[in-house]
């Protein structure tokens, strides 16, 4: 086992430290420093832009080479320091993000989890039954095949604004301040459950075929034939072919951790929902090469900790990860 | 012998009827991909009808805001997606067979190093690599899209073949080669590969669907190809004109039900191809 984490432990590390690397780049090798953005925002006024560009010159950082750039990058950002937003000029970068994370954080867990656990359980369900492999899982296929904004723009379209039964823009009620009462709570509701359904029936209709179909592959594998020959109740049988079914779907899910990250980011678009992956389009927009960087780093550090996550329930369900044997994600 | 068993294989093909029904959706796409083109006498960027008109007898599709033929910009952009579809998910196939090949055959350091490398590229975002490229060139074709799109999504293919080579490597008939003095590349191609040929194939349906996916998202925010039309791009278009408020649905309908209906039609004829394939899984 300790050799286990010690060798994921490298390559998050290495992950961490390639990734950041590539972060740091954006807002320097992109045409077009952050600097000519806001002086052209700010107008010319001849004999004071050469003192300004000098300023924010400063101001970011950019006036020493690039390999001291780098060294400080990582300095500041053991501080937590990720710069200054240039969409949203003097506010800090890691101040802008904050705002956005808790939206993410209630979007994101909840639909992966229970989009996992309800797929998972509804595939094992409906393989080798007829009726509902005929029926539902069809509907499986369909969910799975459906890009992430099409789905959103389809609820947004039919329960937003032919129905109106929700609304489609915004993380909560424009005319409200956000405050601990029942009714901004409710507003943070109603606007939380169309990204959250649209996210979680692409991710169940995907966990549910892949169920199904790993099932199907362990029920007929030798050691289930043999409990059968042996008079093992279906249940029984059933149980054993779900926990190594289980398996495969756990690595799927680090798999794919970066295609549902990807999706979150399209489906909040679509709705202005204010995380993180509304901020990334603000940020291409505004070209605040700053702001895009400290979101990606956000992503990083979230999919390196989700990772980190599924390998603890790998070794919590996979004993031979625990009896210092390779397992399957090794 | 070789005969007998293509024509077992054929006669389960045409049994199974999620093969028939995904391959009849996938044909009826690439048909209409030939020859939607040759339907309409617009191209797909130019203002050529009324704004913002339902579909009609002229305008099968209904037109954009800005009175652009929904229909032509949809075959086009069809075009778009089967070529992101074979070329990125072909190029994300061939780099996972590479990849799972050596580090599945040979073991040992090169096996660490290349995990290593495949978990690296699993975990890193893409859309941050990307955004430094696209920065860089500002004309952008599909052609560079799909090789993006297939230098980053190889690395779960590269782990499963890895893990179907390395419990095809201590095979006796593998151990025979080796004995016979093979080369290692000789042996991986003329003994390991034809037993996987119908494992590879399925890898690359799901690449092929994979990469539509990957596509569309990317053309939604903006990063596709900035000379051609697709699907994404068609959504993106009509999230930013206000198609939904302004209940224009004939514009950003067709585009994801296209995308749906092919992605969807791979994955059913993945299922019904592993059935053919595996006696195990066929359906008494």
């Amino acid at each position: 086992m300790k050799r286990y984490f010690g060798r994921k432990l490298l390559v998050y590390i290495l992950t961490f430290f390639i990734a950041v690397t590539i972060d740091w780049m954006i807002p320097r090798f992109m045409p077009g420093n952050p600097v000519d953005v806001l002086m052209a925002r700010a107008g010319s006024f001849a004999g004071a832009t050469e003192l300004m560009h000098d300023y924010y010159t400063k101001v970011f950082g950019l006036d020493v080479p690039l390999w001291q750039q780098y060294i400080n990058f990582w300095g500041a950002l053991l501080h937590g320091d990720l710069g200054i937003s240039v969409y949203v000029f003097p506010k800090p970068v890691a101040e802008v993000i904050m705002d956005a994370v808790p939206f993410d954080i209630f979007l994101l867990v909840p639909s992966i989890l229970l989009s996992w656990f309800a797929g998972n359980w509804f595939g094992a369900f409906a393989a080798r039954s007829k009726r509902l492999d005929n029926t539902i899982l069809p509907l499986g296929y369909i969910l799975t095949a459906t890009p992430y904004m099409w789905l959103a723009m389809l609820l947004a379209w039919t329960l937003g604004i032919v129905f109106e039964v929700f609304p489609i823009a915004g993380g909560y009620s424009f005319s409200l301040t956000p405050t601990f009462s029942w009714v901004f709570i409710s507003s943070l509701f109603k606007h939380w459950f169309l990204p959250f359904i649209s996210l979680f029936l692409v991710g169940f209709g995907g966990w549910a075929i892949g169920m199904r179909n790993m099932i199907i592959y362990e029920l007929e594998a030798d050691y289930s034939h043999y409990l059968e020959a042996l008079g093992a109740p279906r249940k029984l049988v059933r149980k054993y072919a779900f926990n190594n079914a289980v398996l495969p779907q756990l690595t799927g899910l680090a798999l794919q951790l970066g295609v549902i990250v990807a999706g979150a980011l399209v489906t909040e678009v679509v709705f202005s929902y204010p995380g993180i992956g509304y901020l990334i389009l603000q940020a291409i927009n505004t070209r605040d090469y700053f702001l895009l960087q400290g979101c990606f780093l956000f992503i990083i550090l979230g999919v390196l900790l989700a990772n980190f996550v599924i390998d603890i329930a790998y070794v919590l369900v996979d004993p031979r990860t625990r009896a210092g044997m390779q397992g399957e994600s090794a | 012998m070789m005969n007998l068993k293509k024509n077992e294989l054929l006669y389960f093909a045409l049994r199974n009827n999620k093969l028939k029904v995904g391959l009849a959706i996938l044909l009826f796409f690439a048909v209409l991909t030939v020859v939607g083109p040759l339907l309409t006498d617009y191209p797909p960027f130019d203002y050529i009808g009324p704004a913002a008109a339902p579909p009609s007898a002229e305008f099968w599709f209904g037109t954009t805001t800005f009175g652009q033929d929904v229909f032509t910009q949809f075959v086009h952009g069809l075009k778009a997606s089967f070529l992101v579809g074979i070329v990125g998910g072909g190029l994300g196939t061939l780099l996972g067979i590479l990849i799972g090949f050596i580090a599945g055959y040979r073991g040992g350091l090169v096996d660490e190093i290349l995990n290593m490398l495949t978990n690296i590229v699993l975990v890193i975002p893409t859309l941050a690599v990307l955004l430094i490229i696209v920065a860089y060139l500002e004309v952008r074709g599909l052609f560079i899209e799909s090789i993006f799109i297939g230098c980053t999504a190889w690395p779960w293919a590269a782990r499963a073949i890895r893990a179907q080579t390395f419990s095809l490597r201590s095979r006796d008939f593998v151990d025979l080669a080796r004995l016979s003095g093979m080369k290692s590349l000789k042996v991986i191609f003329t003994e390991i590969a034809p037993n996987m040929m119908s494992y590879l194939l399925l890898v690359f349906i799901l690449q092929f669907g994979g990469a539509v996916l990957i596509a569309a998202t990317l053309d939604f925010i903006g990063l596709g190809p900035t000379n051609a039309i697709s699907l994404g791009l068609m959504m993106n278009n009509a999230v930013l004109w206000g198609a939904l408020i302004l209940g224009i649905w004939w514009w950003f309908i067709p585009p994801g039900l296209a995308i749906t209906a092919i992605v969807g039609a791979l994955y059913v004829t993945n299922v019904g191809l592993d059935e053919v394939f595996n006696p195990k899984l066929r359906e008494m």
